[in-house]
């Protein structure tokens, strides 16, 4: 079975409360994403926070984030993701979990 | 003025939730803090609990303990293209009254225990998130630093319960960065469905529940696992691999749970439902090997932080909570014999751990997450082999039974050779011993 599967419409059932301009996640180096030959990131998150860009490189919104540190535990030989949690009270907020 | 108090338990999932509770009845003054909206808010569970090491720290936890079904049935399911083939292991005797599984949904859980903390006098204070230990001149942590405002708060110990990612402890060079091969993505969705449609499909009554476990194609070859559970008006369904497998391959995981519900095996038991939260969270999976060090001067590590996770039995949320409490016992141990919380007093918690079916059963299986990682034919090959020798045997076609036989054993021959085959079977005797 070959179907497109639309992270959105699933992200679109959960509580997010999102602080604005103050992403938890960033990009450290575009540069370094650019040169990045594997690119996982924009595979591995189960959120699709991460997607190719036109410029060949990497761009990055957590707005959708999950928060598992999967990108993190791919990335972290490079050390190019800065990972923190969103400040208190912020980020998904699961219903049920 | 610094605020102190007789510990400090960072996060509300089974493990802090434990300590803390354990802590608070003893009459400590104990602070629990959790980075969520409310406790549950960041926590994921399949989710099967384990009613006996609640028991053991609420003993009279079902008299309002908001639990979903009490397992009877248990299936075990290696699904292959198009079929399964399985085992199910199904006792009336599962209908008692106190009984030892049952399906859960995470924050409900999370939001009561919340509850019976208070109620013994434990303080428990959410949406803050602790940026890091603070530690005395010696290195001893002394405290920890919020994101409130005069955010720092002093305790005679730290108990870090902040799950699989364990940040604090990580950036305080207690543990390494988990490697990709010691930690599994997992993702799930709660569906909402009518309950009588659940009791028709899954053959049950009340609150008796049915869970399957599933192994077999859906997982594309990687090291992983998924699941069905039936709670009371909804299905979980979950798969989860190896972070390393994903690396490597190119499924994100959501498209993996979408193949999974379309499955023709499993979309007739979850048709017509509707999905109501996606979640997603790591699993710590690398067993023994990749347990970290577990205390030092002023603090623990406990649960999923500590990487306890039995991944050959699905064993996570007893583990944290039996852990939680032992860290609990320790505190208050020492505390009531008067000595202090150095690293040499706290090793105390690791000789409870060691003493502990938590220690003994990871010691147990600590050569399996290394096998599994490095022979991918248990999710690749014998799947795909095993459901299509089943499919040959149970065909009635005048094919007389010998020449089927021998057409599947031939069959698993071609495909791991004589070899591979006894090779195999003794990895997985010494996996499981």
């Amino acid at each position: 079975m070959n179907m497109m599967v639309k992270i959105e419409e699933k992200l679109y059932q959960n509580r997010y409360i999102v602080d604005e301009n103050r992403p938890h996640i960033t990009i450290k180096d575009e540069a370094h994403c650019a040169a990045c030959t594997s690119k996982a990131c924009t595979v591995c998150c189960p959120a699709g926070c991460y997607s190719t860009n036109e410029a060949g490189g990497v761009t990055l919104a957590t707005d959708g984030c999950l928060e598992c540190g999967t990108c993190r535990v791919i990335c972290q030989d490079s050390g190019n993701i800065e990972w923190n949690y969103p400040r208190g009270g912020y980020g998904i907020s699961y219903k049920f979990g | 003025m610094v605020e102190k108090f007789d510990a400090i338990v960072i996060g509300a999932g089974p493990s802090g939730n434990a300590a803390t509770y354990t802590l608070a009845k003893q009459g400590l003054k104990v602070l629990q803090l959790e980075r969520g909206e409310y406790a549950g808010a960041k926590n994921v569970q399949g989710g099967i609990m384990y009613a006996h090491e609640l028991e053991k720290i609420i003993p009279d936890f079902r008299d309002d303990c908001p639990t979903e079904r009490h397992i009877i049935e248990q299936r075990i399911w290696l699904l292959g293209d198009d079929n399964y083939i399985g085992t199910n292991y199904r006792s009336e005797a599962y209908n008692s009254d106190t009984p030892n599984r049952y399906t859960i949904i995470r924050a409900n859980i999370d939001k009561w225990f919340a509850e019976k903390i208070r109620a013994v006098g434990g303080l428990q204070i959410c949406e803050t998130t602790v940026t890091e230990l603070i530690r005395d001149p010696s290195g001893k942590v002394i405290g920890v630093r919020t994101d409130r405002e005069g955010g720092e708060i002093h305790a005679d110990v730290v108990i870090m319960a902040d799950g699989v990612n364990a940040l604090l402890a990580r950036r305080s060079g207690y543990q390494k960065e988990a490697a990709p091969e010691n930690v599994a993505l997992a993702v799930k969705e709660i569906l909402f469905i009518d309950p009588e449609l659940i009791q028709q499909r899954f053959g049950i009554k009340d609150d008796e529940g049915v869970v399957i476990e599933i192994m077999g194609k859906v997982t594309k070859g990687m090291v992983g696992t998924a699941f069905l559970y039936t709670n009371k008006e909804s299905l979980t369904i979950g798969i989860g691999c190896l972070v390393s497998d994903f690396k490597k391959g190119d499924c994100p995981p959501y498209k993996m749970l979408e193949d999974l519900k379309n499955h023709p095996v499993i979309k007739p038991l979850i048709e017509g439902a509707e999905m109501k939260e996606y979640c997603a969270h790591l699993i710590p999976e690398g067993g023994f090997k990749a347990i970290p060090q577990l205390y030092g001067d002023g603090w623990m590590v406990v649960g999923d932080a500590a990487h306890f996770n039995n991944a050959a039995h699905r064993e996570g949320s007893n583990l944290a909570m039996a852990s939680g409490r032992m860290a609990a016992e320790t505190v208050i141990e020492l505390k009531a014999a008067g000595k202090d919380f150095s690293a040499g007093n706290l090793a105390g918690y690791k000789a409870k751990l060691d003493e502990s079916f938590i220690i003994k059963d990871l010691k147990k299986y600590r050569e399996l997450p290394g096998i599994m990682h490095s022979n991918k034919q248990f999710f690749g090959a014998y799947p795909d082999e095993i459901t299509q020798a089943a499919h040959n045997w149970f065909t009635v076609d005048s094919v007389d039974k010998r020449t089927k036989e021998k057409a599947i054993m031939k069959s698993f021959v071609k495909r791991r050779s004589v070899f591979g085959l006894v090779g195999d079977a003794i990895k997985l005797v010494r996996a499981m011993r």
